[in-house]
């Protein structure tokens, strides 16, 4: 199955990437794309940019690691992770997770999976330029109960090379 | 040993990475967060609650309770909020 992993300081094209998956495969049936997007207020307060720091080499470590278990509990025909660092402004994208497979299950199914991942496991941080000041975002208890409900075997969990 | 820091980590230890001779005695992660609290006032501020403070070993994610063993690299950083 191709993976494409890329971290970079530029924005990308969501559709352009999505052509570079699916061009020339009369086989994928369902390709879902996630695009986060910086926010330009939080909780009423505007938001100058956010600030995205990683740990390079274990970043895309760690994005592969979850790309290979999505792989292996659905049947996924291709996957495309790209994720943002350093400055972002509110509306330019931050983070792009293509899925595409046979049908729209596994496609739905394995980019909510790899999303639940980057935000609790993948080592980005982001820091928020607010009024002038900057802050550390607090990780959100939620976003560690996204992860929580995926150690549960998937329901109709098929093998990736059937 | 190399120790990496991130994001706050980093900030209040007030640099990205050293390399440092650890003591006999220091076996796991979590020993290791209690030795450097001890070095200075800015690493007591960066692991005044190690609880909250996450740790890789050469690139993978570990507990404090992991065995520091043969790592190369050791990073130090807060809960995670990428995507």
């Amino acid at each position: 199955m191709p993976a494409t992993i890329r971290l970079q300081r530029e924005p990308f094209d969501a559709a352009a990437e999505t052509a570079a998956l699916t061009r020339g495969r009369t086989d994928m049936g369902a390709v879902v794309a996630f695009t986060g997007i910086c926010r330009g207020a939080e909780d009423g307060a505007p938001i100058a940019a956010l600030t995205l720091e990683h740990y390079p080499g274990m970043a895309e470590a760690e994005i592969a690691r979850h790309v290979e278990e999505a792989q292996s509990r659905w049947a996924l025909l291709g996957v495309t992770v790209i994720h943002r660092f350093g400055r972002i402004a509110p509306g330019e994208p931050i983070v792009l997770v293509l899925a595409a497979s046979s049908h729209r299950h596994d496609a739905f199914a394995a980019a909510e999976f790899l999303m639940d991942y980057l935000k609790a496991r993948a080592p980005f941080w982001k820091q928020v330029e607010v009024a002038g000041a900057t802050s550390w975002v607090e990780a959100k208890q939620s976003d560690d109960g996204a992860v929580e409900r995926w150690r549960e075997p998937a329901p109709g969990r098929r093998d990736a090379a059937e | 040993m190399k120790l990496l820091y991130f994001a706050w980590v980093r900030e209040r230890i007030g640099k990205p990475q050293e390399d440092v001779e650890l003591p006999a005695g220091i076996s796991t992660v979590g020993d290791l967060m209690a030795w450097l609290a001890k070095r200075g006032d800015e690493y007591a501020h960066a692991f005044e609650n190690p609880r909250v403070i996450r740790a890789a070993i050469d690139r993978t994610h570990v507990r404090p309770e992991t065995a520091i063993g043969g790592a190369r690299e050791i990073a130090f950083f807060p809960p995670m909020t990428g995507g």
